[in-house]
Order: structure tokens, then C-alpha cells, then sequence
């Protein structure tokens, strides 16, 4: 039964992408095109989200309250970010919309969601190596 | 800047807004979890055994919500018409870029924020950032649609 509430998490979460309209590419990149037709649907998305977040957090556990997160802004912080960015405006696609989509069967998204784990792994694998040869 | 007015629905976007905080909130509260959809997906794969019933449990439900959208909202699914090339391209970024920054959108966007995390807000910020200048150069230099 412990298993009940994420199962039902991940499932308020799907609809509401669904709602909001998340799982359209077109409305994430029309988002994005500041200097075209701009779309500002996905602003609200995320002000309605992170309103009640920022309520909802003020319950969670202290580990994951405010000032409890590492205040550390690194490298891979930052170029990861910028990464995740120039592929999110290139297919207008995030993880969880991208798998919601999969259970749309959305051949695209599949393709879309395989070569995701193919990027963490390779991000994995680098950072593995990376971090032996930089051994002492 | 010109608002495209058809495309634009702030009520559903504000309440799926409103439904994905809730479902981030009551992770967090009921289970101490940051609901993170790419940190819960490749945790599945490499994270610690214990952590997997949870992951799978959440990613059951998110995987039962198209369906029940589609025939309980009516919700119509997606159209997707980018090419092959591009929807590999931009996946093999997008999990290479959300695994070495540690999030995508929901980690770092909606739970950062919403638990005032500095790192978030960077990774947030530099992400939309990233995004914008991303669409700007296909669409507006390169010419791509």
C-alpha cells in the first residue's frame, strides 16, 4: 500500500501535463520563440506549479525544506543546464512530457525517450572515466 | 513581441500548473521525495535497489495518465512532426544535459523553486535561457520551421 501515493503522484502529475498542454512539442517551442508568435502558456504552467510547491514544501521533511539544498553552483550544474536547454529547444521535449507521450504511443517520443538514456549514460560513463584519470 | 492569442490557454495551463505542484507537494510531504521526473527515471536504472518500488510506482501511475486523459478529458494526443535526426538530437542532449546538472524541468524547476534552491534557480534560469537562445538561432537565423 506504500506504494498507493507515488502511484498516484506520478499519475496527478501525467494528467496535469496533460492538462496544461506539456505534452504538445508546439506549445513548449511556441513558448520558447520569444521573437515569433509567443506563446505564454507554459509561464502559467510553471507559476500555477510552483505556487502551491512553494506552499507544499513549507510541510515537507527538513531535508527537503528551504535551506536544507546545497548552495553549491559548479560546472556541470551550469553546463548541464545550458545542455538540457539547447535540447529542450530543439525538440520541445523535457522528460516527463517526453514520457507521457510514450504512453500516448508516440513513436517519436519512444525514439525521443531511448536516446535520453543513451545521454545519461554516456553522461555516466564520461564522468566515470573522467574522474580516474583525474585521480592522483 | 507579438502573442499568439489561438495558441493561448491560461486556464488549463493553470490548472495543470496547479495539479503538477500538487503532485510534487504531496511527494514531497507524504514520501520526502523530489518529484523529478529524468533524477526518477535514470535512478531506475543505477539508482540504490530500495529506492526502485517507489520509482516504478510513480512511473506506473505517470504512464496511466494519457490514457485516462484521453478517454476521461477528452485530451488529444500530440502531434509530433520533427524529424528522426531531431528528436534524437535533442534527446540524447536533454539526458545528457539533466543527468551532469542533476535535473530537467519538474527536479529543478517546479521542486527547486518551489524549496528556494539556489542551484535550482541557476539550473532553471540558465536552462530557459539556453531554451530561448536555442529557438531564436533555428527559427530566426537558421530558418529552420
Amino acid at each position: 500500500m506504500a506504494l498507493a501515493i507515488p502511484f498516484l503522484c506520478g499519475l496527478l502529475f501525467g494528467l496535469g501535463l496533460c492538462v496544461a498542454g506539456m505534452i504538445e512539442p508546439s506549445r513548449v517551442l511556441g513558448f520558447l520563440d520569444l521573437a515569433g508568435a509567443w506563446n505564454p502558456s507554459l509561464a502559467l504552467v510553471m507559476g500555477g506549479a510552483v505556487s502551491v510547491g512553494l506552499i507544499a514544501f513549507r510541510f515537507a521533511p527538513a531535508a527537503l525544506r528551504a535551506g536544507a539544498a546545497s548552495r553549491r553552483i559548479d560546472a556541470p550544474l551550469v553546463v548541464g543546464a545550458m545542455i538540457f536547454g539547447i535540447g529542450w529547444g530543439i525538440g520541445g521535449l523535457c522528460p516527463g512530457p517526453a514520457l507521457a507521450d510514450v504512453a500516448f504511443l508516440e513513436p517519436r517520443a519512444m525514439v525521443f525517450v531511448v536516446a535520453m538514456l543513451v545521454g545519461a549514460w554516456a553522461c555516466r560513463y564520461l564522468k566515470r572515466t573522467g574522474a580516474e584519470t583525474l585521480r592522483p | 513581441m507579438q502573442i499568439d492569442w489561438i495558441h493561448f490557454t491560461p486556464w488549463s495551463a493553470l490548472v495543470g500548473g496547479l495539479m503538477i505542484g500538487a503532485a510534487a507537494g504531496l511527494l514531497a510531504i507524504a514520501q520526502g521525495r523530489v518529484l523529478g521526473a529524468s533524477g526518477i527515471l535514470f535512478g531506475l536504472l543505477d539508482g540504490a535497489r530500495g529506492e526502485r518500488a517507489w520509482r516504478v510506482a510513480f512511473l506506473a501511475g505517470l504512464l496511466m495518465a494519457p490514457p485516462l486523459a484521453r478517454l476521461a478529458l477528452s485530451i488529444a494526443p500530440p502531434r509530433m512532426d520533427a524529424s528522426w535526426f531531431t528528436i534524437t538530437l535533442a534527446g540524447l542532449l536533454v539526458g545528457f544535459g539533466a543527468r551532469l546538472g542533476s535535473g530537467c524541468t519538474s527536479g529543478h524547476g517546479v521542486c527547486g523553486l518551489s524549496r528556494l534552491s539556489l542551484r535550482s534557480l541557476v539550473a532553471t534560469l540558465t536552462f530557459m535561457l539556453a531554451g530561448f537562445a536555442t529557438v531564436f538561432l533555428a527559427r530566426h537565423v537558421l530558418g529552420w520551421s
